[in-house]
């Protein structure tokens, strides 16, 4: 009877410094850096430009796991953020280049019903008790509908159909070129600042605001949560809200990066974006984690893909060693226990 | 002599729970085993049905000397327990339920459901069960589902049938449809040990008793030898004197008035779990309440708390004005606040540190326009740390690395800081170690003479004696007794708790 309580579980003997997750979280992306040096392919892993664009093309991806963080803390998931995202990057196409409203109207319309989508899965799983897996699922599902029902399952490009059968052709929106570019001297990619800035309110929510503070605990003891006081439903549509609404930032830069809105964009983004936070050390049981171990995991991701595209490995060795190396460096990870 | 037991001994990481304990079973007798929580009981059940294999003494079953080196062994060898959390699969069919771990196949490999059904079947019949066998199970009442776990047990061939507190989720239909299967059992030649707290239980259908106290055999017994009152005695024993601090209460005002409060069966179960509680407790009082496991004196707590929503019926006072049950959330704005009996499964967010769990249900203060104010929160989690003595490297520290008394004492830190007015503690000292015990006295001491009032619940009697001003007794969801301090004495105590009013 009192026997399970005398025995203790004996602490770690790793020293402070080797659990801290934040600490192997850098050392995976050492680790990472370190084969980029070794396999430089003749220099180009040492120019700018490599670093700049593996920011580049991480970017939409890395924003997508912000919200995705968020959830995940909540001990929860959200596969619908690539279908959110090729549908607010139809919306988003439909309304700059076929509609030719102001960039200032169209994004946020477009960020409100990225919202609305997660807010309405966080809603299924916080109301009416949905597995996170299902409720976004189906809203993956659903999303993608939406994405091909509003396109007419045409990808939104400056070729416009006429009702003639013939192709009008308009100019590509100025927010569309300004998005997709390159400032400071070519340096940065618009869309990577756009991805840092949602890493800094990520950081704001998660470690200064009260309703941050609520997401780690219902995520860690969703019951000692609730009998705190802390509105648990509203909590959960909070996260969930949150990661539709990155999707839908992160489907603005994808329309702006490809000049178009395709109907299919985003396939398998939630994939990327899972593994991004978990190899970043975010604890899929959720209530532990954070935006800067998920800052670090997409950059060893994009590292990861880089180095590996610079050395002109061919695609199937390249899916084959992404998979491997995620499983080696979520092992690293779960060593400390 | 079907079985019997001696010169048992157990210890647990140097503690001796059992020591030179005694037991025998007659073929075809109801033997109950009784004793106090801790007693031994549980760790002797444990070591016959195999779960314990490390032990001293000798075991005779059906003569022979064995040694039962699992649960499968001694299932196989014809001794089943029927357990409190039942072993049953909630999404199987009642059929592959009782055959579970014996199916039937042929040639080993192909099931064969055909001859399980059937066998089932008979066996069903024989004991005047009415079910469809090809019904998941999860979806039977409890009753149901235990008279199941019995007919798993016949399956088995069980000589012995063990069953551990089996009434504590039943009403009194299901008690009675459960007694007539035992003594179809009796029939059938099986021995059944039986564990309860309820005296009226134990003497409707014991044939003998024994009783453990403090790992201790103190006797055994016919039952018609051995008065309730002697029984008490057995198990009670000795008075346990414990270091209390001396309680000179102040009463005031009245701060919260319950009356008729009633609360559903939370498994869905047409009976009250809590029947018409009224109660009244004053600024600067404790009012203990005791009764057994399923007396539904947690189930009250949580139900005027708003653990389970709106479920509740019946009207409340809080410092006079009238109080709706609602939310957990809204009790605490009100100032009522509960210390669950789970501070790992209810209490706590384990992996969050102590100055976060601290601030948890009051962080709203700590965070004007919902931005936290770090410092601040730090400046109150190193007052109550300090206030309190919670023993840690410092408030960065997470939780799950406190001893059990830091952990509870980090709870009451985080309720204390909502500024409440009524404190519910369900059972505070659980687990907790003795100097940590102390301590949690002396502050409940504090509080209430500073106006607070407590409903305190503790299965320790002596704890419950020694802190509580008034003392309520609860079985089965009522009231059967309140005692001033004065009048209270363990053996009234658990007397009421097992139902029998007059003494």
């Amino acid at each position: 009877m009192k026997a399970k309580s005398t025995l203790k579980r004996k602490s770690s003997p790793t020293t402070g410094w080797l659990q801290s997750p934040f600490i192997r979280a850098l050392a995976a992306l050492l680790f990472v850096l370190a084969l980029g040096a070794l396999f430089n392919a003749e220099g180009a892993f040492f120019k700018w430009n490599t670093h700049r664009d593996m920011f580049r093309h991480i970017s939409v991806f890395a924003i997508l796991a912000c919200g995705m963080t968020l959830v995940i803390i909540t001990a929860g998931i959200d596969l619908s953020v690539g279908s959110i995202l090729g549908f607010t990057a139809v919306l988003f196409s439909i309304f700059c280049i076929h509609q030719g409203w102001s960039p200032w109207i169209a994004a946020p319309v477009c960020i409100l019903a990225g919202a609305a989508c997660g807010a309405a899965s966080g809603g299924l799983v916080a109301r009416f008790k949905i597995q996170p897996f299902i409720a976004t699922l189906a809203m993956m599902v659903f999303a993608r509908g939406l994405a091909k029902w509003v396109s007419g399952g045409q990808k939104i490009s400056t070729a416009v159909l006429q009702p003639d059968g013939n192709y009008r052709y308009v100019e590509v929106p100025p927010i569309f070129n300004s998005l997709n570019s390159k400032i400071l001297n070519q340096n940065v990619a618009v869309v990577t600042l756009i991805f840092l800035a949602c890493i800094f309110i990520c950081w704001i929510i998660l470690a200064k605001l009260r309703w941050g503070r609520y997401i780690y605990a219902v995520g860690g003891n969703e019951e000692a949560a609730r009998l705190s006081g802390i509105p648990v439903t509203a909590i959960k549509l909070f996260a969930y809200g949150l990661s539709g609404l990155f999707s839908a930032v992160a489907g603005i830069c994808q329309a702006a990066q490809e000049l178009q809105g395709d109907p299919e964009a985003g396939m398998t983004y939630e994939l990327t974006a899972i593994a991004i936070v978990v190899i970043g050390g975010t604890n899929l049981m959720g209530g532990r984690g954070g935006i800067g171990l998920t800052f670090i995991g997409a950059m060893t991701i994009g590292y990861l893909e880089k180095i590996l595209s610079i050395n002109a490995v061919g695609e199937a060795s390249r899916l084959m060693l992404t998979g491997a190396i995620i499983i080696g460096a979520v092992l690293f990870q779960k060593a400390r226990k | 002599m079907i079985l019997k037991m001696q010169h048992i001994e157990k210890s647990f990481s140097g503690v001796r729970v059992l020591d030179d304990v005694y037991f025998d079973l007659r073929p075809s007798e109801v033997h109950v085993l009784a004793g106090e929580n801790g007693a031994g009981k549980t760790t002797l059940i444990k070591i016959l049905a195999g779960v314990h294999s490390e032990y001293k003494g000798e075991i005779y079953f059906e003569g022979n000397l064995v040694k039962f080196k699992s649960p499968h062994d001694a299932a196989d060898k014809g001794i089943s327990v029927i357990h409190q959390e039942m072993s049953l699969i909630n999404s199987m069919t009642v059929a592959d339920n009782i055959f579970l771990g014996r199916e039937m196949t042929r040639s080993g490999l192909w099931m064969d459901y055909r001859s399980q059904y059937e066998k089932a079947q008979v066996l069903l019949k024989q004991l005047g069960i009415k079910i469809n066998l090809s019904q998941y199970i999860g979806d039977y009442p409890l009753s149901v589902r235990q008279m199941i776990e019995i007919t798993k047990a016949l399956v088995y061939d069980a000589r012995i049938i063990i069953m551990d507190e089996p009434t504590s989720a039943l009403n009194d239909i299901e008690v009675s449809q459960l007694f007539e299967m035992i003594k179809d059992l009796k029939k059938r030649g099986c021995s059944i040990i039986y564990i309860s707290h309820r005296l009226e239980e134990i003497y409707r259908i014991g044939d003998r008793i024994s009783v453990l106290r403090d790992g201790k055999y103190i006797g055994s017994s016919t039952i018609q030898d051995l008065s309730p009152a002697q029984l008490i005695q057995w198990m009670v024993g000795r008075e346990i004197r414990e270091q209390f601090p001396e309680r000179s209460p102040t009463i005031g005002e009245e701060r919260l008035k319950v009356k008729h409060f009633f609360l559903p069966d939370l498994s869905g179960a047409k009976k009250w779990t809590v029947e018409d509680i009224s109660l009244s407790l004053r600024a600067g009082e404790i009012i203990g309440i005791a009764g057994l496991q399923g007396s539904g004196k947690s189930e009250l707590l949580n139900g005027l708390f708003g653990s389970y929503g709106k479920m509740a019926e019946g009207k409340i006072w809080l410092d006079g004005e009238p109080f709706k049950v609602h939310s957990p959330r809204n009790s605490i704005e009100q100032g009522l606040v509960l210390l669950t009996n789970d501070r790992k499964g209810t209490g706590l967010v384990l992996n969050m540190n102590i100055a976060r769990n601290i601030s948890l249900a009051s962080l709203k203060a700590f965070s004007p326009w919902g931005w936290i104010q770090s410092q601040r929160e730090e400046e109150v989690a190193d007052k109550h740390v300090k206030l309190l003595d919670i023993r840690a490297r410092s408030q960065q520290q997470e939780v799950n690395t406190l001893s059990g008394g830091n952990q509870q004492k980090v709870i009451l830190a985080k309720w204390l800081e909502t500024r409440p007015k009524v404190l519910f503690l369900d059972e505070p000292t659980l687990g907790v170690d003795v100097g940590a015990k102390h301590d949690i006295y002396n502050l409940m001491n504090q509080w209430t003479a500073q106006g607070l009032a407590i409903l305190l619940i503790t299965s320790e009697l002596p704890e419950l004696l020694a802190m509580s001003d008034r003392i309520i007794v609860m079985h089965r969801g009522k009231i059967t007794a309140e005692f001033s301090q004065k009048e209270a004495t363990q053996e009234k105590i658990v007397q009421a708790a097992m139902g029998m009013t007059s003494s």
